[in-house]
């Protein structure tokens, strides 16, 4: 396992190398930030005067060389429009989109694995047909329309949940969170069903399908046969057979979720990494859009990796060897 | 288009019922942008200005149609040719108690323009000017040249105090150590992306505001920013969009602002190039600029229907727009009038200059910038082709846009033959215009730094230099009435649509003091009692 761990990392490195490069050259040739950051009033000197401070009277390949070098530093470039440095942007917005990317998963899996079992189980009867309906619409709608609905419906007509913002927030682990607040809770409640209702699909018709494959399996009848009892047949022996693709994908997905809340982000004025991304890329801030796509990049492979890991141990079939052999 | 009309239908039928607001001396205000810093000197830039003017008071303060009020100066006057003296206010205290004195200023003047990492310094507005303290409360101003601006540059620079030491960094205001003005309200925190904080200062000199305490909420999105409002999360909200207006009004638990801004859109063509790249003889084939005629510029303002742009396209929320600045604002001259629509007339003039059946034109415009700037490209385009000029429309971000407009061509010249654009004049007065838009393009002595049309007449490059150097009020604003009749008049060096108008929503019962410089300041706010 050893040599698969350090192989994958060899791999991944040369994934974020040519990552590096695409995005930089990617940023660096649409516009130019300074038309976003100055003053109209400003002279033409002023203006080759912030050129100059940002480095962008270098030509494109100069300005990676030094991106580079300092990226192996550990440092990633300094925001145009703040001043700080993009990592530390990022991460001081990364406890606020974890907290609603994790309240997603928890509600994709709580709710979706269950009404997904259901489903399978009982192919043909009304309820189950509504619940693969019903997973049909989470994967059509966009979340966009989704979330202005929500909040139409929740906050603006019945008043019941707050439309905006992430509310208040207690310090837990180091990190500002919301979800010990009353308050907090009430805020992040609809941002996460937003986030969640393309994975509750998505579980709903990965826990349907692994159902229905392994109720048919030779060691469910034999279960059945013994006279175990039926929740045990369910919750022992069939939920840890549809674990697997669950897992591998969610693991996948989570990753998603995390880097692109983008559309939750903005529609609930959420203070996130997805906020930021989108208002960097509206204003041309170049090293936090580059920074963002880096930590991005550095998270799936992780995920990946750790996926690959977790898979090993819920299927003691699967070995993880290298990949030669 | 249609849920969002949806949206405010229902929230009109649900927010009926819901009692009238009682907000115990809280504020919630939801922005469309919030600032990149709290540092008052970092960032030189709409949003990071308004909110400011919270927490940071300046010499000269400027009203809601950009006249100048006494600040921290309680008067001002010319003396000599070529410097000023502002008497300061005594009694003055900061947030931390300590005193205001000239130190303060000189302290400020010295750090503004030499801020570390800043995108758009405050040199601007301090450079070419030595400082001089005469007493505690009298400094001095000199400049090389006679200097009329020199309050309204006074009316950008907030003070800060010179306690917090010369070491002080962007960061220390951004975690409120540094935080320390005399304005209105004392800072309290700051989130980014989530929430800014303000109290009252009771120790504020003038006239106390109305809210003990202000939150501001950034909300980017606008129907989120109006769902916002109406769910009774946020008070008041800047930026309505325009397609939410009319039902908006029609909301009676919703209060609307309005007010015009100093913001005039209009439309620059290239007139320097003999072979404008996006001008072409019908057919496509290559043609000599026919823009280069002032025939041709004033056929294209006739064939406007400011009428249509302003009732159709802004939904009635616009002026139309004949020169640089509404009515009301310093340098406006009697004898502009927003152009009549006279298609004929317009056929006519083409006729004359030799183009009869037209050509063709590509009219480049932001779609992100200005309210609903693409659908005004696309209405020019039309009214264009009308008269003959077939006109194609190409849009863009603001992001990609300006940087191609102003120097996307080769050698960094423009890179387009025919734009929309906006100025919003910073001063209040039009020399502001008139020396970025229609001033000859001048690098070295920072004229016509957005001229990208290059107009260029030497008669008016010497009414716009005189009025800069004309410290008489009344021989000013003669210099910069001639100028704007020979620029726009004669010259039609640009053509000007509209003044865009600005629409804030608050709930029922609370108004606000709509400002010329578009600027959200939460004073402005008030109840009905």
């Amino acid at each position: 396992m050893t040599v698969f761990i350090i192989r994958r990392l060899m791999q991944s490195s040369v994934v974020v190398a040519v990552m590096s490069l695409l995005v930089f050259v990617g940023v660096n040739i649409v516009g130019d930030p300074v038309d976003m950051l100055i003053n109209p009033e400003a002279d033409q000197a002023e203006i080759e005067r912030v050129m100059r401070d940002l480095g962008l009277d270098r030509p494109v390949h100069e300005q990676y060389g030094y991106f580079v070098v300092n990226a192996l530093q550990g440092d990633l470039g300094k925001s145009f429009i703040f001043g700080e440095p993009a990592l530390q942007l990022i991460v001081q917005r990364m406890p606020a989109t974890f907290e609603l990317a994790i309240a997603a998963l928890l509600i994709a899996v709580v709710l979706g694995i269950p009404l997904g079992v259901i489903a399978g189980l009982r192919p043909e009867a009304p309820s189950s047909k509504a619940i693969m309906a019903g997973s049909i619409l989470g994967f059509s709608l966009p979340s966009f329309w989704v979330g202005i609905m929500m909040i139409m419906l929740f906050a603006v007509m019945l008043g019941w949940l707050p439309s905006t913002g992430r509310g208040d927030t207690v310090p837990f682990l180091g990190m500002q969170v919301s979800f010990l607040t009353w308050d907090g809770l009430q805020h992040l409640l609809l941002p996460a069903i937003n986030l969640s209702l393309f994975k509750l699909s998505l579980v709903i018709r990965l826990a349907r399908a692994g159902t229905r494959e392994v109720v048919h399996q030779d060691y469910i009848k034999f279960a059945r046969a013994k006279g175990l009892s039926e929740s045990r047949v369910v919750l022992v022996h069939l939920l840890k057979n549809i674990m697997i693709p669950v897992v591998t994908v969610l693991g996948l997905e989570f990753g998603g979720l995390v880097a692109f809340s983008v559309v939750t982000e903005t529609v609930f004025a959420w203070p996130g990494m997805g906020k930021l991304i989108i208002d960097s890329l509206h204003e041309l801030d170049r090293p936090v859009v580059v920074a963002y796509l880096m930590i991005v990049v550095l998270m799936f492979v992780i995920i990946n990796l750790l996926v690959d890991i977790v898979y090993s141990v819920l299927d003691p079939r699967v070995r993880l060897q290298d990949a030669r052999a | 288009m249609q849920f969002r009309n949806l949206l405010i239908g229902c929230a009109v039928a649900a927010l009926a019922a819901a009692p009238a607001w009682g907000q115990g001396g809280t504020l919630t205000v939801g922005l469309k942008a919030e600032p990149s810093s709290i540092d008052p000197h970092y960032h030189n830039l709409g949003p990071n200005n308004s909110m400011a003017a919270h927490y940071f008071s300046r010499l000269v303060e400027q009203d809601d149609k950009l006249r100048l009020l006494p600040g921290l100066a309680v008067s001002w006057k010319p003396v000599g040719d070529t410097t000023w003296e502002f008497k300061l206010r005594e009694g003055v205290k900061f947030h931390d108690g300590s005193d205001f004195n000239a130190d303060d200023v000189l302290f400020t003047f010295e750090r503004a323009p030499n801020v570390p990492n800043s995108p758009s310094s405050f040199g601007t507005y301090l450079k070419g000017k030595s400082f001089a303290k005469v007493d505690d409360y009298t400094i001095h101003i000199s400049t090389e040249r006679p200097y009329p601006l020199m309050p309204v540059d006074m009316a950008a620079v907030p003070i800060i105090s010179s306690d917090v030491g010369a070491e002080v960094g962007t960061a220390d205001f951004n975690s409120g150590k540094a935080a320390i003005g005399t304005g209105p309200y004392r800072f309290v925190e700051w989130v980014p992306g989530d929430r800014l904080v303000i109290e009252r200062n009771e120790d504020y000199f003038d006239a106390k505001p109305e809210w003990e305490k202000i939150v501001f909420k950034p909300i980017k999105s606008g129907p989120a920013r109006v769902a916002a409002l109406l769910a009774g999360d946020v008070d008041f909200i800047d930026n309505v969009p325009p397609i939410d207006i009319p039902r908006l009004k029609g909301d009676e638990n919703v209060q609307l602002s309005q007010g015009v801004s100093s913001r005039v859109i209009y439309l620059h063509m290239d007139q320097y190039r003999e072979n404008s790249p996006f001008v072409k003889a019908n057919g496509g084939g290559d043609i000599k600029n026919p823009l280069l005629d002032v025939r041709v510029r004033k056929a294209i303002s006739k064939a406007l229907d400011r009428d249509a742009i302003v009732d159709r396209v802004m939904e009635g929320v616009a002026i139309k727009a004949g020169q640089l600045l509404p009515e009301g604002f310093f340098g406006v001259t009697p004898n502009l009038q927003p152009e009549p629509y006279d298609p004929e007339g317009a056929k006519a003039l083409l006729a004359e200059a030799g183009y009869p059946d037209g050509f063709e034109l590509t009219i480049h415009g932001p779609n992100d910038r200005y309210i609903n700037d693409a659908k005004i490209c696309e209405a020019v385009a039309q009214m264009l082709t009308r008269v003959g000029i077939r006109t194609a429309v190409e849009t863009m971000p603001k992001a990609v846009y300006f940087r191609r407009a102003s120097r996307g061509g080769p050698d960094n010249s423009p890179e387009f033959s025919f734009i929309l654009v906006g100025w919003g004049s910073g001063t209040g007065e039009s020399s502001s215009p008139l020396r970025s838009l229609l001033h000859t393009y001048d690098k070295d002595r920072g004229f016509g730094a957005s001229n990208r049309g290059r107009h260029s007449d030497a008669e008016v490059d010497k009414l716009i230099e005189d009025a800069l150097a004309t410290v008489d009020d009344d021989a000013r604003l003669k210099l910069l009435q001639g100028a704007t009749e020979l620029a726009i008049g004669r010259n039609q060096g640009i053509i000007p649509t509209h003044y865009q108008v600005n629409t804030w929503a608050g709930k029922k019962g609370l108004s606000y003091t709509a400002r010329a410089d578009e600027r959200t300041i939460a004073m402005g706010v008030t109840s009905d009692k």
